[in-house]
């Protein structure tokens, strides 16, 4: 975590992190700290069609990047191939100074627009899917309850996903993403089926638990004003290339409204239909 | 006959008023029903003598009697008392059903021995052979059990197989599907040739009944598995084995117990046939042995033995299906 801090050139985003610190003493599983990731001309084709046409961008450890433009943009198609859910034709991921991991690693998880929990496993048992594999099985379910906790869910473990809401089911998702501590966290639109309020909530929610866990979170979404709410840094994609990358320095937790948040939000929309 | 129109349209009114006071008046119209069938028993004579009607008249009248105490008693029962209300109008229509019955067969003859048997008549062969009844039950439940369960734990692994293995699906999917509608029976000439004996030759007739059903469900259940649930597994870190047992057969349950429920009616229908292979007991050899004797009484009382047997069964896979697939319940 420091050396990445350290080692990065770009301007520091100075984040609280003692809270979180003092907290990782007295829970010593919850791992703190996320990875580097590096891409350097990443290109992704589907047929004649060039969805990324040479991709260069690096996330320091820890850093909230959002990944913001416009429907079929290839922005979710960056994240598949973070994950390794696809393969790029040319160029080069590599996560905390390795390759890119094979899909099912404990390193990375994903978050889908929809939950997507097994409906015939209970809660609990669904949290306990995202444990790492080296974790024997009678270990899994305490583990899961624990990542339950985090999001607040600690007494809901013994129901069926289909009694929730649609906001509790993506916080069980969350944990069950989470239940492995990993160290890159892939969001794809994660809130983009719940209802308005809701999502204002769970923006404020996602962000306690990436302060709580430190892993490095990449955010594809295409609300400008949320990516400007989280986000350390907002990567806008256009053409299959990064048109505007630009820091968010403004202090947490964010003030919708106020007038440097309607700056970076108006700079990254100008931008946006600009590229029309 | 008017007695019995009356007491219909008494229960319709009743059925919706539901209560008069602290009565259960479709109670009373029911034991009347009940009352009367018991007294025509006795009263009239027999065209031709059947046998047991005494005691038939004793059974009709006792349960008059019961339900009469209900219907004093229903208001206080609460629970029990609401399900007997709701049941009240069959009461009545079982009560009328037995006395028309007793009148048009025993009675007048509009319905002639041996083609009809009244009530009594059925009652009069379970008198007689309640013994031989339970060897042939015991016998006929060994063979539907061991062909049953067979033929669905085959049918299930060949579904599942089929469903997730593109190369098995591509050979075996036509050929189940050329041999699904073949009916069990024709398979009885090849039967003889590979089994040792007519007992193994009837478990497979019954099994194959069971076990195709359920294959081709399965096997569609489990092809029709929501392929982001596969996704999801593999992000996690989901091994193959995985996939099968935790995504693909929980998911396609829903399916399976539709087979399930094919297979139990498809093996039951057969049982009788596959009873003629050289069977010494069980109830579809006891309904060929009475048909050729012209005992239809008995095979009347036979079939509503495999129907109770088959309701019951029924049941059982309901009251198994609602517990596995409690998960379902916010879906549906």
């Amino acid at each position: 975590m420091l050396e990445a801090l350290t080692a990065t050139s770009l301007a520091p985003l100075q984040r609280d992190r003692t809270g979180a610190a003092a907290r990782t003493v007295a829970e010593p599983s919850v791992a703190t700290g996320g990875t580097a990731v590096s891409i350097t001309g990443l290109t992704k084709r589907y047929g004649d069609k060039t969805v990324l046409s040479g991709i260069d961008l690096s996330f320091r450890a820890g850093e909230f990047v959002a990944i913001v433009g416009r429907s079929g943009c290839g922005k979710s198609t960056l994240l598949r191939l973070l994950l390794g859910l696809e393969k790029p034709e040319g160029g080069e991921i590599r996560i905390g100074g390795q390759p890119a991991p094979r899909a099912g690693g404990d390193v990375a998880r994903f978050i889908f627009q929809e939950p997507r929990l097994l409906p015939w496993q209970r809660v609990l048992d669904n949290v306990a899917l995202g444990a790492s594999r080296t974790v024997p099985a009678d270990r899994r379910r305490p583990l899961a309850q624990e990542a339950l906790k985090e999001v607040g869910l600690a007494d809901r473990g013994g129901e069926w996903p289909s009694v929730l809401s649609g906001g509790q089911r993506q916080r069980v998702a969350l944990a069950r993403a989470l239940v492995s501590h990993p160290k890159l966290l892939a969001l794809d639109e994660p809130l983009g089926a719940l209802d308005a309020l809701t999502r204002i909530e769970m923006q404020g929610f996602l962000e306690r638990v990436w302060k709580h866990q430190g892993f490095t979170a990449v955010l594809v979404t295409h609300d400008v004003s949320e990516a400007v709410a989280l986000a350390d840094r907002i990567v806008l994609i256009d053409g299959g290339r990064v048109a505007l990358d630009v820091a968010v320095p403004l202090a947490r937790p964010r003030v919708r409204g106020s007038a440097e948040f309607g700056a970076i939000e108006g700079q990254v929309l100008d931008r946006l239909f600009a590229g029309r | 006959m008017s007695n019995a129109t009356q007491s219909i349209e008494a229960g319709g009114f009743a059925a919706n008023a539901g209560w008069s006071g602290q009565l259960w008046l479709p109670g009373l119209i029911a034991a009347a029903s009940w009352a009367a069938t018991a007294v025509v028993t006795v009263a009239l004579p027999d065209v031709v003598p059947w046998g047991s009607a005494g005691l038939f008249a004793i059974l009709t009248g006792a349960g008059a009697a019961a339900l009469v105490v209900l219907a004093l008693a229903v208001p206080r029962l609460g629970a029990a008392g609401r399900t007997i209300v709701h049941y009240g109008p069959w009461f009545i229509a079982v009560g009328v059903w037995f006395f028309l019955w007793e009148l048009t067969t025993a009675k007048f003859g509009w319905l002639p021995k041996p083609f009809f048997s009244p009530p009594h008549g059925l009652l009069a062969v379970y008198v007689a052979e309640w013994e031989r009844l339970l060897i042939c039950i015991g016998y006929s439940l060994r063979l539907w059990g061991l062909g049953f369960f067979s033929g669905i734990a085959v049918g299930f692994v060949v579904g599942v197989a089929l469903g997730w293995s593109k190369g098995f699906s591509y050979w075996g999917m036509p050929i189940l599907k050329l041999i699904g509608p073949v009916p069990a029976t024709a398979w009885i000439p090849v039967t003889f040739y590979f089994f040792p004996t007519t007992f193994h030759a009837s478990i497979f007739i019954v099994a194959l009944s069971a076990g195709i059903p359920v294959a081709i469900l399965t096997a569609s259940g489990v092809a029709a598995v929501n392929r982001s649930y596969y996704d999801v597994a593999r992000t996690l870190g989901a091994d193959s084995r995985f996939l099968v047992l935790k995504v693909a057969v929980p998911a396609s349950l829903p399916h399976v117990f539709v087979g399930l429920f094919m297979g139990l009616y498809y093996s039951f229908a057969v049982l009788v046939v596959a009873e003629m292979l050289g069977a010494k007991y069980g109830l579809g050899w006891y309904i060929q042995f009475q048909t050729a004797y012209s005992g239809y009484a008995n095979v009347y009382a036979t079939l509503i033995i495999m129907a109770l047997i088959c309701a019951g069964l029924v049941k059982l896979l309901f009251v198994g299906r609602d517990r596995l697939l409690a998960w379902q319940k916010g879906i549906l």
